[in-house]
């Protein structure tokens, strides 16, 4: 049962092959093995994932159950989970207990499956290698001297693991796509608003969207299915009519329009991925569709725009953390200022206070116009040439990340580095679209076999169309099947 | 541009950080390698370009003003670091 996609568990479960609690143990007994060295988890809390695991079999037994119900998943530590520990990566939050659940965990919750633990992440989910977690780095299952991405690196080692078969994430310029990447999964950022973000700890609201993480577009469909949906407690939640996400799973690729932004093509990305990029389209090619050149010309822009926004929206969103109501408080202060500043000080580490200062800085008297609003025009003008580009494409290809899981330590030394990392994905998230990571082979470096994403984007609202290419991609390729030695 | 060490600890100020001397130093050399990035915005040619805050256009929803949420004032108050009779405490600001 290890390591099957979702719609095979679910039958297992419906034919009373495994048990919920059975299948939960299992999983658990593999995440007491490998944990400890990957470090994919956070919080583990066996007792309350098999009391849920025995609600779903109870539910099973009624006839009850829904595709999902008894499959355990695993929750990145971002969303508040109702006497779980939720950390979100922060000594700021390590006693936080949640009072309340994310409508997220709600709603999986009503879908029947079981909370598997909770997920190491980047600090506040600012960063692209796990690197910033107070509670430690997170190994990548396929070179476990290397990162597995960030910020859902411990989502992406969960699941490539075998530790989990599936996962959430959340994705503010590439949290979920980037991981899924370096780490040979199936990870799907909705368009901004089809996934509540009510309970999920906010780094850049605007930006900040939940999605899944899996082996499978079809497993990415059947998690969408119970996470999307209009939430009145998220005022940006978008009220539209619910979808079924695997309707068009198996329609055909014939004359699908493919762009190819040249931007994406050029210098900055590694030849090896790159070649396993072409291959994948040549492969989309077989499968009848045709390639368009377009041209997505400020997506140059976007890494500076977005190192303005996130962090003014962030500065503003971490200002809650003053240790009075919740969190972190120091054990000595002198006054008030003095506990707000030591409590913060020691509360935060070193990249959430780097871009609380950045955000606090372009939104000081002086500065605001000519960084916030100038990084606000330019989104305005990326978001424009999506709206062009899609005039002539259904679908955007490209590489996820520039490169394949790079070393532990070797790029957490120098921020801007770090930064450039997320070159392909932050445009997605600056226009609001909905973008993918598929597996898509492996770079060869000597003995090491490391795998290589292949980046979907979607027309807003488009996630139905690229969960169907990608589940054709998948049809006719194995790469996404492909799992670590242990 | 660059920043300086006065603006850095000004800023740090503004967001209720305490930051040492060695760190406000490490900071400084980190914000203007991130600032160098950031810079280049400034050569983009944006005049008429509406700033655009958010993914999607529209319009924040209204509702009707009415208690949803019961009173939890024990449960979130578990979680404070200090509370007393219902209040959460921090030190005395009014001499």
């Amino acid at each position: 049962m290890i390591g099957k996609p979702l719609k095979e568990l679910g039958k297992a479960l419906a034919d009373k092959e495994i048990s919920s609690v059975e299948l939960t143990q299992l999983h658990l007994d593999r995440i007491a093995r490998l944990n400890p060295e990957i470090n994919a988890f956070i919080t583990v809390d066996a007792e309350k994932s098999l009391a849920q695991a025995r609600a779903a079999d109870a539910r099973i037994a009624a006839g009850l159950a829904g595709p999902l119900t008894g499959i355990p998943i695993a929750q990145k530590d971002i969303f508040c989970a109702r006497g779980w520990r939720t950390t979100c990566g922060s000594k700021m939050l390590g006693n936080f207990v949640s009072p309340y659940d994310a409508t997220v965990i709600e709603k999986f919750d009503a879908a029947g499956t079981v909370n598997l633990g909770k997920t190491n992440m980047d600090e506040f989910a600012m960063g692209s290698s796990n690197e910033t977690s107070h509670f430690g780095i997170v190994r990548n299952p396929w070179d476990r001297s290397r990162v597995p991405g960030g910020s859902s690196g411990g989502s992406a080692a969960a699941v490539a693991a075998l530790m989990a078969p599936a996962a959430t994430g959340t994705d503010t310029g590439g949290s979920i796509r980037q991981p899924a990447a370096l780490c040979n999964l199936t990870g799907l950022k909705p368009t901004y608003g089809v996934v509540s973000r009510w309970g999920m700890i906010a780094f850049a609201s605007s930006l900040d969207q939940a999605g899944p993480m899996a082996r499978t577009a079809e497993d990415c469909a059947l998690m969408l299915n119970a996470m999307a949906g209009f939430d009145e407690k998220d005022s940006t939640s978008l009220e539209r009519p619910t979808e079924d996400y695997t309707r068009d799973l198996e329609q055909p690729l014939k004359g699908l329009k493919i762009g190819l932004p040249k931007e994406f093509y050029g210098e900055g990305c590694d030849a090896s991925v790159m070649a396993r990029v072409q291959d994948a389209i040549a492969e989309y090619r077989k499968l009848g569709a045709d390639t368009v050149e377009i041209s997505l010309p400020n997506m140059q822009h976007g890494v500076a725009a977005y190192y303005v926004i996130a962090p003014a929206e962030a500065s503003s969103n971490l200002s809650r953390f003053d240790g009075v109501r919740y969190g972190y408080r120091a054990p000595e202060y002198s006054d008030l200022a003095d506990m707000y500043q030591k409590s913060r000080a020691q509360g935060f580490g070193a990249e959430v206070k780097r871009r609380i200062l950045i955000g606090t800085y372009v939104l000081s008297h002086g500065y605001y116009d000519a960084y916030y609003l100038q990084a606000q025009r330019i989104r305005r003008l990326i978001a424009n040439d999506f709206v062009e580009a899609f005039k002539q494409c259904d679908v955007i290809m490209g590489p996820t990340s520039p490169c394949t899981a790079f070393g532990l330590g070797e790029k957490s030394a120098d921020p801007v580095q770090m930064y450039l990392s997320d070159i392909y994905t932050i445009a997605v998230n600056l226009a609001g679209l909905p973008g993918m990571s598929i597996p898509c082979g492996f770079s060869d470096l000597g003995q090491t076999r490391l795998p290589v994403g292949l980046q979907l984007i979607g027309d807003y609202f488009g996630e139905a169309r690229l969960l169907n290419v990608a589940h054709r991609y998948q049809q006719v390729t194995d790469w996404h099947l492909q799992q670590p030695k242990e | 541009m660059s920043l300086t060490l006065p603006q850095v600890r000004r800023v740090a100020q503004l967001a209720r950080i305490e930051i040492s001397d060695a760190e406000a130093e490490t900071t400084l050399g980190h914000l203007n390698g991130i600032f160098t990035l950031i810079e280049a915005m400034q050569a983009v040619d944006t005049n008429g370009i509406e700033p655009m805050a958010h993914a999607q256009d529209v319009a924040q929803r209204l509702r009707e003003d009415r208690v949803s949420e019961e009173n939890r004032r024990e449960a979130m108050q578990a979680i404070a670091p200090e509370t007393e009779a219902g209040l959460y405490l921090v030190p005395k600001v009014i001499e």
